[in-house]
Parts: C-alpha cells; structure tokens; sequence
C-alpha cells in the first residue's frame, strides 16, 4: 500500500468535509421539499381530478333492463313470458386470448359454427365496450356445471341467467303474436335519444305482431345500478340503484279455444281464419297456416331453420291473415246485394232469367255462370243462397263500379281494417280513377262485371272479409278489430245507414238458408248445428280460364286450384262471431270452407257439454294508453 | 477510557435504555426511527397486501432478520471495516463476474448466483455496500481533496462493479450504486469544476444512452414517463394509476383499509415498489408528511453521525450510506408520483420484498458502528 509523500491535514480535510456535508444536507432539503411539493400537487390541487378518475375507475353506472311484459289470452292463458336462459358469456376485455379461449369453452360446450358467426358478428358490429357478449344460450344443468367448475382458467367466461322471451304455444300464435329477437344498431338508430337510453341494457326489441306493435307498452323503463368493480371487473357490492319499471302485460282478446279449433281445423292446409265478437270488435281467432316456431327466433335463428323458413313453398314466415289479398269470389255477393238493394236497382222481388252465362248487348263475349246449364229464373234470395253469378253479373252492372266500390269501401272491404298490427295490406277496391291512375287504362263494363263476383281486380284479406261480415251481421255498425283486451275502437269510417234497415236482417236470413237451406252452398255446416248460423262461400279464380275451355280439375296442379272461402256468423238471431276463412287452393268454399267456420263458431259458442251458451262481449278493462302502441316501422304506408 | 470501556465497569448506571443500547452498539435515535418506520410500513403492507396477514407475517421475519444484521455489524469496529474493505470489495468484482459467466437467469435479467444448498444470491446488492467503503478506503490513504489522478483511479473504481451490474441489465441497482461511490467522492471534495463538467457531460450523455445503450425495455420506461397517457392500459398504467391513488387521498386520505385504488387491483405492484401510493391514498399528505420527516430524521441522524466521525474513512463511508439511504426515497417517491420514471427502486424499509432490507439494515449496522466506536477524547 502506497504511503501518502505529505502529512495529512486533518483540520483542512475536516474543514472540506463539514462544508460537503451542509451541502448535501441543503440538497436533501430541497429534494425533500421538491417532493412534497409534488405531493401536494397531487393531493391538493390535483385532488378533485383524481377523485374523478378513481371513482370512475371502480364505479360504473349498468342499466338494469325492464322486464318485459305478459301478453295474455282474454282468459289469462299466457301467452308470451319470460323465463331465464343459461347463456355462457365473454367479456371480451377480458379475455387475454380469445381464440383460445373460445377453443377452450368449446371443449367444455359444443359450439356450432352459428353460434361463432353470430358470437363474431356481435364482436365487431358496434357495442358496449365491457359488455358481455352471448356465446351459446340453452345451457344444459351439465355444461353450466362445466363452465363453472372451469371458470379459473377461463377469464371473463362467464354463465348468465338471462331472461328469454317465451311462447309456451309455439306455433299455435305465432302470426298474431309475432315474436321479439336481438334489439340491433338499426333499432337503435331509429330511436329518439331517450328512447336509446330507455333500451340500454335491453337485449331484445318486438319485432312482428303484437310484441312489434305494443312493444313500448311491453318494454317498459330501464333501471339503473351503480356498482363498485375492480379491476377485473367483478362486482363487489353495489352503491346505489333504481329499480326499472317492468313492461305492462298485455291482454288480448283472443280466446285460446277458438284459435285452437280455427288451427286445428285448417290442419296442415294452407289458408287463414279470423274470427271476430261483432259485438265489441274482440278478435277471438287470427291464424295463418302454415305457421313457424317463434322461440326460434328470439336469440336469433340459425342459418338452417331460416333457410328451411324461406325455401319452403308454402312460405310459413308469410301472414295470410294479415297480407294475403285474395279475390273475395262469391263471399262478396251479400254486400253487392244489399248494395243494389240501397240503391234502388233491384228488390228482393225482382227476377232475372239464368241462361248459364251473361252478355251485355252489343257484345258477343259472355260471362258464364259456375252453373252451365243455369240457375232459371233466380230472385235475390236464391241468387244468394245458390250464388248465382249471372244475377249478380246483371245487379252489378245495374249498379256501377263507382257505387259498388263506395258501398264495399264502407264495409272495409279493400281498406285497413285498423286492427293493431303494422303492416296490415289494404287489399284492392278497384274504380275508374284507380284503373286510369295504376294502368293507365280505362274502365270496361267487363271489369266491373268481374267484380260483382269478387273477381276481377277485386282484393281482400282475410282480415277484411271478417271484418265485413262482423259489421254486416252488426247491422251495419262499424267494427274495428282489436286485439288489445283495452284497446280503444276507433271506428275509420262512419256507420252504415241502409233507407230500409230490414234489408240487413233479411241478408242475414238469405245467407241463413246457405248454411239451413236445402240448396245453400254450405249446407254441409249445418249438420247437428245447436244454433243457427249465416254463410256465404266462395271460390277465387287462381288463374283464369279461356272463353271456351273447360276446365278439368284433375288436370291442374294443387297450386293453381281455386282458393275457398267462406264467410259465417251466428247466431243469426243476434251474433256473437263472424268468422272468414281461407283454404288456398281448397276449390269448393262450402264443403271445405265451411266446416272450419263450423268448428271455430262451436268452439265461440258452445260450452262444456256442446251447449249453445254465447259468452258475453269482454269485460273491456280501461285502457291504460290512447290510441295503441308504437310508432310504425320506416316506410310503412298507412 | 473509550466509552466502551466505561460501559463494562458501570453495567447498571443512568438510564437503562441508553446503557444497554451503548452496550450493544446501538444508537438510539437511529434504532427509534428505524422501529417507528418499520411499524409504520407494516400498517400500510398490511393494507396493501389485501388485509392478509401473511404478506406482513413475511415481512416482520425479513425485518426481524435485518436488524440481526445490524444488531451484530454494529459490534464490528470500523477499522475492521476498512481492514476488509478491499477485500471484499475484490470478492464482488468477481462474484459479478461470476454472474456474468454462469448466473442464473430470470425475467430477462441474469441478476443471480445460484449457491448449491444456499438458494440464490445477488451479489450487485453486496456492492452496494463495498463500493461506497472502497473508494472510502481509497481516499482514506489520500490527501484530500483528491487530485485528479486520484479521482480518475475512484471513477475506474466505482464503474468497473457499476457497468457489470448494468449488462446484467439491472439499470436501477447499477444507477444506485454509481451515486453511492459518487457521493463518496463529492464527500471528499471533488473540486466544483469537474462536478459542473460532470454534469455537463451527462447532460449531452443522456439522450445519446437513451437511443444507443438503454435496453427496448428501459426506454419504453423512459418513454412511459415522458408521455403515460399514450398507452393507458399497457405500460402507462401504473404510473396512472399511482397518481390516481394519490391524488385521490387529498389531505387526510380515504383512511387505513379504505383505498379503493390497492383494494380493488387497480394499483399494480401495490405491496411492492408502488407501495407509498397507498400509502398516499389512505393517509392523503398527512401520511406522507409524517413518513417523510421519519426518513429525514433518519437521514439527519446519519449526517450527524458522519459529522461526529473522527477518520475520514468512517466520515465518507457514513455521509455516503447516509446519501444512498436518501436517493432510493428520493428515486422512489418521484417514480410513485410520476416525477422519474419507473425504475425498480423500493420505498426503503416500506416496500415489500427481499435482499434490499438486509443491505439498508447493514448499512444502518455499519452506521451505528461509525458511532458508538468513537473515541470521545481525543489523544
């Protein structure tokens, strides 16, 4: 070790080190004070502003969606609820690798390629960052059990008991109905912000029928729920909260039993029943056939059951009932003829021969009757009751297109019934002006012979043909269908005031002798009948035949057969339903028509034990809201 | 007689703390505040660690053990020190060769020696002790202040352990240890010109390390500092999160067991580094007030001490522990409130974890040592 060559100073060393030290100890002040400087800076002035970020860190605001409401028959039968539906979920923050992630949940639970289709739409379509996003519902006791005991090593996987919407009925109501699926951005688009606000945290939006038409009635007022997360976002108690306002239940008018019989009495053929209480506008029955399964909508159907939906010929999502415009055929013929008989143009006396076919003078082409060889001499009452066409060739004619088509108009015929259901079709009334305005063509004496038997460019619904008959058997009282228990009736258009009001009830004993009559076209309703009943069939033209063919029913496929009708009511003495039902390509209105009318009216009318016992109109609850439900979809035409 | 001596003839007299506190070397001040700040951490590990018992069960062992060491380095006289101080110091060099050859690697870093039998071991926190002591030996066979060949020969010394410790890469122990031998020679009167120069220099150094020698990881860090919002859920997150509990502690706190931000996970490294964030969080300025002046009675005392020392080995080894005690609080609380960036510096005797309590409670032994071996007269 080197020796130092001079002495050491201690005192000058010691002089050097006490000024070293003052000044570190200056500098550890300074430090220190630089330090709680910035504390304080923090603390104090920037104290507000962390407050926020902290508090904004741990609490967070979550809707609470109402629950939807209950839609009832108007006998408490339920008809649409909701029950919970095991749903494996991801929080997608979560999730440190999402594809092995979903690997390993599909280990655990069978995934479908639809379900990873629609798991990924979701993903990227536009969401609520930290909400969690439905993988597979349906979750077996098992695969719940599955998931949780998995749950450790599955960050934000997680099984959620979601209320589902459910149609204990299935298919039974499902055009009436409707169903509800996946509220989606377009919904939410179309809203105003407070209604976007109203739906945060709903998952599901009605989308046809009843659920689309009520549903701010159904929906009812979202809630909120503060709580205190951590960073992984799990709960750990919540702060403060506001109970939503659940959706007000629903009661229809509907009754169980007549929609059950008018479903079972169609059976597998294509076609539709409405069946209306003319007394109070309640719709008792609404079916359209073939129908499809709701619950398969409501998380979103998959690809094969869609696909299945719409490459079915017989097209099942379609709502006969509601937008099928059919020619009326002969069901029209009591309206003509109580038309002609207001206006003066013939009387219940008046008689016309019947070669078999009508023609005008001047004009070789004739109009043939569906009987061949003719009826004879025919009046009004046979004219109805055996639906002749070539009295009603010759009353139409007498009439003029432009009066039969005010009459008809007044009877809904060709006009939105105003039932509460969007996207109800208007059918078609044809006149003058609208052939000139749609076909730039003008008017034939033809077309209006065509039209007095419901031929022609002549287009109803179903639902119009019942409501017709519901105001025909009302003695010209405006009805307007309803299915809401407490809906209010706002007639569209005024009553019908006939000069001579008996003409209505002996209309409605003319179409009595269809169904009791020993000619009537529908006789065949009349077997073992506990009550008495009106009718009119008819037959629409699918296609139409050449002046001088015959046709041969045998030869023509099943599609291109005329369509049934039938129009009905009982009792005659003071009904209680009118009913109209259609069978596409059923051929003969009476015979296969009628007997659906029949079940659905026993069904209205008679009790238990197959007596006749009307129930009375529905005790009509007060209603809760003025005029009906939501606004119509965009681009609905009134 | 030194005071020692005294005390072996009069076991019993004045008052018995102080006696028996002289007996065993201890000095207590020093001893008081280290005890007021080792409980004062424990109330805030407890919280920070979840309200679980263990983490603060582990933490008194470690603690427990660290005032061992000191309680047994205290007994040691400086000479002693300074006679092995060379020694050991040559010992480090090359067991950090050593690290470099076959340590063990972990987390990227190759910071460890694994002893067959003994578990692992770092001999960097061994320099952190040997470096200041090295060049305090150096100088202590000098005339002060150096001439520059002397600090030339003091700068080979402190940056030969120091860049073998910053390839391991452990930047923040390396950094440490680099000020520790500086200050030493700053204690010995490094003349103000070459201080200024220093500086200088690490003025234009700075940004050429940062591009040419840091580490992806270390300047992501320095990036992290410079601009934390930029990526608020990856690496700036802690440093957001650490002022979001502090700032949200105000003046008096949410109270002990009530910071949201540990309590609920959003506060990283809670128990660890970050730990005055929650402690910030809960006792709000107050708290950190309080901790702070601890630490500056400790640092005061250690001034003291150095002041009181009669060589100039035990005077630059004193100031320079002293010194270090002082920049790992100053490194740590600027990193928490987002003064510095994020370096693995603890909260000193706060933080939770390993070896770096063992090294400050020797440093602390060493400390009283320097004290209670003075002899009060001089002859």
């Amino acid at each position: 070790m080197r020796r130092p060559l001079t002495l050491k100073d201690h005192h000058h060393e010691q002089r050097i080190f006490s000024f070293r030290l003052l000044v570190s100890a200056l500098l550890v002040t300074l430090l220190t004070l630089g330090l709680v400087g910035r504390m304080a800076w923090l603390q104090i002035f920037q104290h507000s502003r962390y407050t926020t970020l902290s508090d904004e860190n741990r609490v967070q605001t979550q809707a609470v969606p109402p629950p939807r409401g209950l839609i009832t028959d108007r006998n408490g039968e339920i008809l649409a609820a909701n029950r919970p539906d095991f749903t494996v979920e991801v929080i997608v923050e979560q999730v440190p690798d999402l594809q092995r992630t979903l690997r390993e949940v599909h280990a655990l639970v069978p995934l479908e390629s639809d379900d990873i289709e629609r798991f990924n739409k979701r993903l990227q379509g536009p969401r609520r960052p930290w909400d969690p996003i439905p993988l597979r519902g349906r979750l077996s006791e098992d695969e719940i059990a599955r998931i949780t005991v998995n749950q450790h090593r599955l960050p934000g996987v997680r099984v959620a008991a979601n209320p589902v919407r459910h149609y204990p009925h299935g298919k039974l109501f499902s055009h009436v109905l409707g169903y509800v699926n996946r509220l989606n951005s377009e919904d939410l688009d179309g809203m105003t912000l407070t209604e976007q606000g109203d739906y945060a945290g709903t998952h599901y939006y009605g989308r046809t029928g009843v659920e689309r038409y009520y549903e701010n009635r159904l929906h009812g007022k979202v809630g909120y729920r503060q709580v205190e997360t951590n960073a992984r976002g799990r709960i750990l108690r919540v702060l403060e909260q506001k109970p939503p306002v659940p959706g007000g239940n629903l009661r229809l008018t509907l009754d169980m039993d007549v929609q059950r019989a008018a479903d079972e009495a169609l059976g597998d053929r294509r076609g539709a029943v409405v069946a209306i209480d003319p007394r109070d506008g309640s719709v008792l029955a609404f079916v359209s056939r073939p129908v499809f399964d709701p619950n398969l909508f409501v998380n979103g159907i998959s690809h094969r059951d869609y696909a299945r939906y719409r490459e079915d010929l017989d097209n099942p999502l379609f709502n006969r009932a509601l937008q099928g415009r059919y020619p009326p055929g002969s069901t029209v013929k009591p309206f003509i003829g109580l038309a002609g008989l207001d206006a003066g143009v013939t009387d219940w006396q008046r008689t016309i021969f019947d070669p078999g076919y009508y023609q005008l003078e001047d004009n070789p082409h004739r109009y043939r009757d569906w009987k061949r060889w003719g009826h004879g001499h025919v009046d009004m009452h046979k004219a109805v009751v055996q639906s002749c066409d070539t009295y009603f060739y010759d009353l139409g004619f007498k009439l003029g297109i432009e009066r039969m088509h005010d009459f008809l108009s007044d009877f809904s015929l060709g006009q939105p019934t105003g039932i509460d259901l969007f996207n109800e079709s208007a059918g078609l009334l044809p006149s003058k002006q609208w052939k000139r305005a749609a076909r730039g063509a003008t008017w034939y004496h033809g077309d209006t012979i065509n039209a007095s038997i419901g031929q022609g460019f002549v287009l109803t619904t179903p639902l119009q043909l019942a409501t017709a008959t519901a105001i025909l058997a009302h003695h010209g009282k405006q009805v307007t269908p309803t299915l809401a228990a407490d809906a209010l009736q706002v007639p569209p258009r005024p009553d019908i005031v006939l000069d001579n009001p008996d003409h209505w009830q002996r209309m409605e004993d003319t179409m009595g002798d269809v169904v009791h009559g020993p000619r009537g076209t529908a006789r065949v309703m009349a077997e073992g009948a506990r009550y008495r009943m009106g009718a009119k069939s008819g037959t629409s033209q699918v296609f139409s035949v050449g002046q001088e063919e015959t046709y041969n029913e045998e030869d023509l496929a099943e599609r291109l057969l005329d369509h049934a009708l039938l129009i009905a009511f009982a009792p005659v003495e003071e009904p209680a339903i009118a009913v109209a039902v259609l069978v596409e390509n059923g051929r003969h209105g009476g015979s296969t028509a009628g007997p659906v009318a029949r079940e659905v009216m026993d069904a209205w009318l008679l009790d238990d034990s197959g007596e006749l016992a009307v129930p009375p109109p529905l005790n009509r609850t007060p209603p809760t809201q003025v005029a009906g439900g939501a606004t119509p979809p965009p681009g609905e035409t009134p | 007689m030194s005071l020692r001596e005294y005390q072996h003839q009069m076991p019993f007299g004045g008052g018995l703390g102080t006696k028996l506190s002289a007996r065993l070397h201890l000095d207590a001040p020093l001893l008081a505040a280290l005890l007021l700040l080792a409980l004062g951490g424990l109330t805030v590990l407890y919280s920070a660690g979840g309200g679980e018992l263990e983490l603060v069960v582990r933490q008194s062992l470690r603690l427990g053990a660290g005032f061992l060491v000191m309680l047994v380095l205290a007994q040691v006289p400086p000479r002693s020190y300074r006679f092995w101080t060379p020694v050991v110091y040559a010992v480090g060099v090359i067991l950090l060769a050593l690290v470099v050859l076959v340590g063990t690697e972990a987390k990227g870093a190759t910071r460890w020696l694994t002893l067959p039998g003994l578990g692992r071991f770092q001999p960097a926190e061994l320099m952190k002790l040997a470096v200041p002591a090295m060049i305090a030996w150096f100088f202590n066979e000098r005339n002060l202040p150096p001439t520059k060949l002397d600090v030339l020969a003091a700068l080979g010394l402190i940056f030969l352990p120091v860049v073998m410790i910053a390839v391991q890469p452990d930047l923040g122990t390396s950094i440490l240890i680099a000020a520790a031998g500086l200050v030493v020679l700053f204690m010995a009167g490094l003349s103000w010109r070459l201080i200024s120069l220093a500086l200088l220099v690490l003025v234009i150094a700075a940004p050429l390390m940062y591009f040419f020698v840091l580490h992806d990881y270390q300047r992501s860090r320095v990036d992290t500092f410079l601009n934390p919002e930029a990526d608020p859920r990856g690496a700036g997150w802690n440093i957001i999160q650490s002022k979001t509990a502090i700032g949200s502690g105000g003046v008096t706190g949410k109270g002990w067991l009530d910071g949201t931000q540990s309590r609920l996970d959003f506060l990283p490294e809670s128990s660890t580094d970050f730990i005055l964030a929650v402690l910030g969080e809960e006792f709000g300025l107050v708290g950190f007030v309080l901790l702070i002046t601890v630490y500056l009675v400790i640092v005061g005392r250690g001034f003291f001490i150095s002041w009181q020392a009669q060589e100039t080995f035990s005077r630059l080894l004193a100031a320079a522990l002293t010194m270090t005690f002082f920049i790992y609080i100053f490194v740590n609380v600027g990193m928490v409130s987002g003064l510095l960036p994020v370096v693995g510096v603890p909260l000193p005797l706060v933080s939770y974890g390993g070896t770096s309590i063992v090294t400050l409670m020797a440093s602390f032994g060493m400390l009283m040592s320097i004290h209670t071996h003075r002899r009060l007269m001089t002859y």
